[in-house]
């Protein structure tokens, strides 16, 4: 998460409260809002088993201020969780595991309260799924009793919220989303230099204008000015040459790179610099630039999503629904009005600025009356129009889990030709083995070799054939069911990276199972 | 900044009671896996007998000295100029809102030898290059979780130099984990080191002066122009303290004021703090993963547990925003790197610059980032940075071209205060014709 968000907020005399200074780092990546819904979240952690990666995910979100978090846990601490686990010392010894890790990781953050269970021994875990709602988010540990997943599973599918398991073992680990249904996401925060959409080739009137008037009697201007004219309009300016000698816009790569060197031979060279850097910008840009703007795969598959009743009527897919109108109508997203830093005179830069955001904001209007007419839409704020609006081209759906999931041999069969193919191109092999020799123990830590494949070959009739089952099963049981710190902390920051990104709905989640391999030091994302 | 955490490392004969602690760990030192080499040894006295030392380090700090306590490190040295900030509180464990303004190294060091039972972990309060050649000797691996490339290029200069044939101790595995997302495993003179895969870590693009003089258009221009002209002209303070909210606010009102002139949008007390300071976004989660990334390979290497990163695959990328990626390969070694090389690296000169213009050049280069330089050719010294003396001898060079100086092909050496004791060796190819006569032109605004 590296993105840098530049709030355009109007500024404030005073300097940060004490809580913009604690979180300055993170507000950085997922702004106000995004920990707001940090604080507004309540998660719980179902910990078991060496019962450590669940908790080193709950350090990564303590930290950052989530709500509140609950561990419900029916061990006492022993000798092995303080080889393992951090949040406990000695004084937790025979004491309840879920109190002393909540205890010890609240100290992290007073802003954040933290829960656990039972409070009583003996209490059955049934009686923290009863009454009403309130968790946000469920994570468990595996292995698991089967008893106690059935629980969570009807919790999370009742109250339609996600539920992550996580499974770490000696030097392997995965961890999987099932996510209530589809999960569609705004801001995504692409790449910056990813968003640039200039229009080049479709220039509105005032752009066109304004690009000309920079432009006039361009051959006799000043050094001065014919050095300051922004690339932007020097590029519409050329367009405009090709166009009256080519009879149409550059469209092809060739005939990109022919007008790229065209730009090229207009920079006058007779000067001490022996060049212009507005000139070297305009040259730079035009394989970027000058391309019809097409809508991407993600788009499309929002574009194309045929959402249920209720589904409709959220203020996603009312917003989704105007801007494929406005597609439709004018064959383009509408435009986020940005933009990038150009070689160029401060107040020319400014207008140019003026005219895309007055662009922009037509469009957001245009949208907005469309929302309005939704019978949904009367109460959508206008800055989620405007927020969709500006990230349109990069809105992105990642699907639930399928009605009829695909079975683990046809996905292991998938997997294993691209192998085949990989050897030969010395590409990394799947990792799809560990998770099946991972998941063959959920039940059962201290699974043999032979135990682990004979329960796999219920599904994989030939996993005993397939050496690399067989070695990653080995090394499954070569853990005993222990968790290695590393490999647990590794992956709970990862699991805690996705809870933050499911939660503040910025970035894009995993679809929808994530495997690491602590041997190659790599991961995997598969759909399962 | 945060500077390394030197990690001395034993893992200790099992006794009675820490038998049952270390459970889930000799799970994995007493049982050979499918992928483990011959050379792992499994007996009852290679698991207690492993005591070896490591050193390690700081931005990531926190994560890697639990980590290495909770692989069975025992002896653990952590090196931190740094003291608590109340912004490191949202990622920095081990530190609580009293703390702030105690040293990190100190804070750290008690808070785990105080959780882990058995561990010694010994602070230093100062920077990595206040330690010397002994210092690193004791050590069984160095990691670093250094947020400044000047760091990681002056401790891995002083390794590769550490290196001494006829001693094998001598060679300390080098783990280096960083905030944007890689952790890399390097063995000096054997694989490829930081110097060879400078590369990877292109220097900032500064805004040119006369962007920032005359025609600014970003809200940062107005910033940098805060900090960099205004601040030099009105002295508002006798130094600037990038700590300091009244220096901040100072810088920021300016900025404002500029920005409105030029009718600038976006200045804000957030974005000149995050200009001045060249803050960069940090969060839990990717700490963890960078960390534990580098502390797994550091106990594969001291347990050959399993095949550690190093010797084929060395470097692993993660990236988190859009799903979840790594990247894990293998970074050639360079034969011209200035550091663990044998050849000089080529560089390309324009024989027309001053020789100031071209030392200035060598700070903005991918390839060199030296910013501090000084330069010998064969045979005669071209500039020198100190001693006082030396310095006042050579500075009439600096105004010569550099074809005055130097032939084409010729090797130079530069050294660089900042990097250790390393003589970085370049060979100059002319990218130009060298004109003896042409009057150099000053660039001017405009």
């Amino acid at each position: 998460m590296t993105e840098i968000i530049t709030d355009q907020t109007p500024p404030i005399l005073h300097g940060p409260s004490d809580k913009e200074k604690k979180y300055d780092r993170q507000l950085r990546l997922w702004a106000a809002s995004g920990q707001q819904a940090l604080e507004d979240a309540h998660i719980l952690l179902l910990n078991s088993g060496a019962g450590t990666v669940g908790v080193e995910t709950l350090k990564n979100l303590v930290l950052p201020g989530i709500g509140k978090f609950t561990i419900a846990d029916d061990a006492t601490v022993g000798q092995a969780d303080l080889g393992v686990n951090f949040f406990l010392d000695e004084d937790c010894l025979g004491k309840s595991r879920a109190e002393s890790c909540v205890k010890l990781l609240q100290e992290l953050n007073p802003d954040v309260e933290g829960d656990w269970f039972p409070r009583k021994k003996g209490e059955s875990l049934q009686t923290l799924f009863e009454n009403e709602q309130k968790f946000t988010l469920i994570m468990y540990s595996l292995p698991i009793e089967q008893q106690n997943l059935i629980l969570v599973q009807k919790y999370a599918e009742k109250y339609q919220i996600p539920l992550i398991s996580i499974h770490s073992a000696g030097f392997y680990s995965y961890f999987r989303i099932h996510l209530p249904g589809t999960f569609p996401i705004v801001d995504t925060h692409p790449d910056s230099t990813a968003t640039t959409d200039l229009r080049l080739l479709t220039p509105w009137l005032e752009l066109s204008k304004f690009a000309a008037n920079l432009t006039a009697n361009f051959e006799s201007q000043s050094a001065h000015d014919h050095g300051h004219v922004p690339y932007l309009a020097l590029l519409l300016y050329y367009l405009e040459q090709w166009k009256e000698t080519h009879g149409s816009l550059p469209s092809t790569y060739k005939e990109k790179t022919a007008f790229r060197d065209f730009v090229a031979a207009g920079t006058r060279r007779e000067n001490p610099e022996g060049g212009e850097e507005n000139f070297d910008e305009a040259v730079a840009a035009v394989l970027k630039t000058i391309s019809a703007p097409s809508l991407s795969s993600s788009v499309r598959e929002v574009f194309d999503y045929k959402p249920s009743e209720t589904e409709a009527a959220s203020t996603f897919w009312v917003i989704a629904d105007a801007i494929k109108k406005f597609h439709a109508k004018h064959n383009a997203l509408p435009l986020p009005g940005s933009v990038p830093d150009m070689k160029a005179q401060s107040t020319i830069y400014v207008q140019l600025q003026n005219i895309y955001k007055a662009k922009s904001r037509q469009d957001v209007s245009e949208v907005l009356e469309t929302v309005r007419a939704h019978p949904h839409g009367k109460n959508i704020e206008v800055a989620e129009v405007e927020t969709f609006c500006k990230n349109a081209a990069f809105i992105k759906l990642i699907p639930g889990m399928d009605s009829t999931p695909p079975s683990l041999q046809s996905i292991a069969n998938k997997e294993f030709e691209n192998d085949q193919m990989a050897e030969l191109t010395m590409m990394p092999l799947s990792l799809l083995p560990i998770y099946l020799s991972l998941n063959a123990t959920s039940h059962a830590p201290s699974a043999s070799s032979s135990d682990i494949i004979t329960s796999l070959s219920k599904e994989i009739p030939d996993a005993s054939e397939n050496e690399r089952i067989v070695n990653a099963a080995k090394e499954v049981a070569r853990a005993r069911g222990g968790e290695l710190h590393n490999i647990s902390a590794l992956t709970g920051g990862m699991v805690a990276q996705e809870v933050i990104k499911i939660i503040t709905k910025q970035y894009v989640p995993i679809d929808n199972t994530c495997v690491f391999d602590g041997i190659t030091s790599r991961t995997q994302i598969l759909r399962i | 900044m945060s500077q390394p955490v030197m990690v001395a490392g034993t893992i200790p004969p099992p006794v009675s009671d820490s038998e049952s602690r270390w459970t889930y760990l000799n799970n994995v030192r007493r049982n050979a896996g499918p992928y483990t080499s011959e050379d792992f040894e499994t007996s009852e006295e290679a698991v207690s007998a492993l005591d070896r030392k490591n050193s390690g380090a700081g931005g990531l700090g926190c994560e890697i000295l639990k980590n290495l306590a909770l692989s069975g490190f025992k002896d653990i040295h952590v090196i931190d100029m740094d003291t608590i900030d109340v912004s490191n509180l949202n990622r920095q464990f081990l530190f609580r809102h009293s703390d702030v303004g105690s040293s990190k190294a100190e804070v750290a060091a008690r808070f785990v030898e105080k959780r882990v039972k058995g561990v010694s972990i010994t602070p230093h309060n100062c920077k990595i290059q206040d330690k010397d050649e002994d210092f690193y000797m004791q050590f069984q691996l160095v990691i670093c979780g250094l947020d400044s490339i000047e760091a990681r290029r002056w401790i891995n200069s002083t390794l590769v130099n550490l290196i001494d044939q006829e001693n094998p101790e001598s060679l300390k595995p080098l783990i280096d984990g960083g905030t944007e997302g890689q952790s890399r495993v390097i063995f000096p003179t054997i694989t490829s080191c930081i110097e060879c895969q400078l590369d990877m870590h292109a220097p900032r693009q500064a805004v040119p002066l006369c962007t920032l003089a005359t025609i600014p258009r970003q809200p940062e221009h107005c910033i940098e122009w805060a900090h960099i002209i205004a601040w030099e002209q009105d002295k508002p303070f006798p130094t600037l303290d990038n700590d300091d909210p009244e220096h901040i606010t100072w810088l920021y009102k300016k900025a404002l004021v500029r920005a409105e002139e030029f009718k600038i949008s976006g200045v804000t007390y957030s974005l000149t703090q995050g200009v001045v300071k060249n803050i960069i976004p940090a969060i839990a989660s990717t700490n963890a993963i960078i960390a534990a990334s580098c502390c797994n390979e550091a106990f594969k290497i001291a347990t050959q547990a399993n095949p550690n990163l190093g010797l084929e695959e060395n470097y692993m990328m993660y990236s988190g925003n859009d799903s979840i990626y790594t990247y894990t390969f293998k970074h050639e070694k360079k034969d011209d790197c200035p550091v663990c090389g044998n050849l000089a690296r080529e560089l390309e000169v324009d024989p027309n610059f001053t020789l100031q213009e071209f030392l200035e050049s060598l700070a903005e280069r991918a390839e060199a980032q030296l910013k501090k330089p000084s330069i010998r050719a064969e045979g005669h010294t071209l500039y020198m940075q100190s001693p006082v003396s030396l310095e006042e001898m050579t500075r009439p060079n600096l105004k010569k071209k550099v074809g005055e100086l130097v032939g084409n092909g010729d090797e130079i050496g530069v050294t660089d205060p900042s990097l250790g004791t390393v003589n970085f060796k370049y060979k100059l190819r002319f990218s130009k014709e060298f004109k003896a006569t042409i009057e150099n032109s000053s660039q001017s605004c405009g």
